[in-house]
């Protein structure tokens, strides 16, 4: 979709503020968000595409003016309500409804090592030949899907090189909508700074992006 | 639970802090989670003291220190990141799909994830805010240049910068240059000047 957490190339937002001494949670809650959120996963299929197009559906101006963790929390909180895990009820009086079923939560301590971080191989053996080759030059599709893709606008139309071939991996495109995995092979595809932002750039920066063969066509 | 949101704490007369509304929703629904058995807020405890306490950039640093030192491992990990970060074994059995991005005299990499905060969480722990900040996350792709100047850092016209945009499950971790100086140390003291900004690509490492 054409969200505005498509931010690439985009001005306006101002200079980079690094905090020193950043602390890792700035408040409890957020380290709550996190665990939940992460411990929840199991309950949503730990579909991390799903969970990101969730973050992407938040209204506009709600994504710019939330924190990480406000995002992550609202993003959690309609997925919950939209997968029947909690009842709208539930979310408003805070309560169980009371003939809700009790589960037994399916990560407890000894097996929470797994949940920590969002890791897991999104690859998968699908023995399908790659279309490209290092080397080739590949133009960015200009598509603009309403749903959820990987694909930035500030690369759709422009020209890049393939740089490496990462063997074929979940899309997105299909695995955020609970449509599939659709594996694809995923390239590493270099875009020259002078080809997405102008001659103004230096000759030899370069963007490199993780995009998947749909994404692309031959140039 | 959906009311409005505030980032910052407020104060009581007796300069105590009052929760956020936003600590009272997190806590509001974590409590319903639990009381449904969704939930086990030990389970919960456990991650975030994962995060505060084992999970950070001191586990890139020892990756980065290996490799100044090692040319073997660094070999290897240039070869297959994921593998070779694994052998040093806090990434115990999973296997992100990891890529490593040397610095060198006249190559500058820098990691951004534009379209979220995608970020290598095993090597780096939790990104900081200005990772995922709008700031960062516009500019990095179209001015990378200027973004290391609000780093401090300046780069010649000489040395080519690029920029890496993490849209799929790939986790680029920056091996920066081993500065001048450090000839003498030894591994241990060279992952302690590692710096986490410079794994992203934001700062070179300093000698002591």
């Amino acid at each position: 979709m054409n969200g505005v957490h498509d931010l690439g190339g985009m001005h306006g937002f101002g200079p980079v503020r690094p905090e020193t001494n950043e602390p890792v949670f700035h408040a409890p809650w957020e380290g709550r968000v996190i665990g939940i959120r992460r411990l929840m996963g199991a309950w949503l299929g730990n579909n991390i595409d799903a969970g990101r197009h969730a973050i992407e559906r938040l209204p506009p101006a709600d994504y710019l003016r939330f924190s990480y963790y406000e995002k992550w929390f609202q993003s959690l909180i309609h997925q919950l309500v939209d997968s029947g895990k909690i009842a709208p009820e539930e979310l408003a009086t805070g309560r169980k409804a009371p003939d809700a079923p009790v589960a037994t939560p399916p990560v407890t301590v000894a097996t929470v090592g797994a949940y920590i971080a969002p890791t897991g191989s999104y690859q998968r053996d699908t023995g399908a030949n790659p279309r490209y080759a290092p080397g080739a030059t590949v133009r960015a599709r200009n598509i603009h899907p309403e749903g959820h893709t990987r694909l930035p606008r500030y690369v759709r139309g422009h020209v890049g090189t393939i740089e490496r071939d990462h063997g074929a991996h979940v899309l997105p495109d299909t695995h955020a909508h609970g449509a599939g995995e659709a594996p694809e092979t995923l390239y590493t595809v270099r875009f020259t700074a002078r080809e997405l932002w102008g001659e103004a750039r230096n000759e030899g920066d370069a963007v490199y992006l993780d995009l998947w063969e749909s994404y692309l066509d031959p140039a | 639970m959906s009311g409005d949101h505030h980032h910052h704490h407020d104060h009581d007369h007796d300069g105590q802090e009052i929760p956020s509304a936003t600590a009272l929703r997190v806590k509001a629904l974590e409590s319903l989670l639990v009381e449904k058995g969704l939930v086990d807020p030990a389970a919960v405890d456990a991650i975030v003291d994962a995060y505060e306490t084992k999970i950070g950039p001191r586990n890139g640093a020892r990756v980065v220190a290996k490799a100044w030192t090692d040319p073997a491992y660094k070999a290897r990990l240039m070869q297959d990141a994921s593998a070779a970060i694994a052998e040093i074994g806090f990434m115990g059995s999973e296997r992100p799909h990891m890529i490593v991005v040397e610095n060198t005299p006249t190559t500058h990499n820098l990691v951004v994830c534009t379209l979220c905060s995608c970020y290598p969480w095993l090597v780096l722990g939790l990104p900081p805010v200005w990772y995922k900040s709008t700031a960062y996350r516009s500019r990095a792709v179209i001015d990378p240049r200027g973004v290391l100047a609000d780093f401090g850092l300046t780069l010649g016209d000489d040395i080519a910068v690029r920029v890496w945009d993490s849209t799929a499950e790939t986790r680029y971790l920056v091996l920066p240059e081993r500065p001048a100086g450090t000839e003498g140390m030894d591994e241990d003291a060279l992952a302690a000047i590692v710096t986490r900004d410079s794994m992203v690509g934001v700062a070179k490492v300093a000698a002591p």
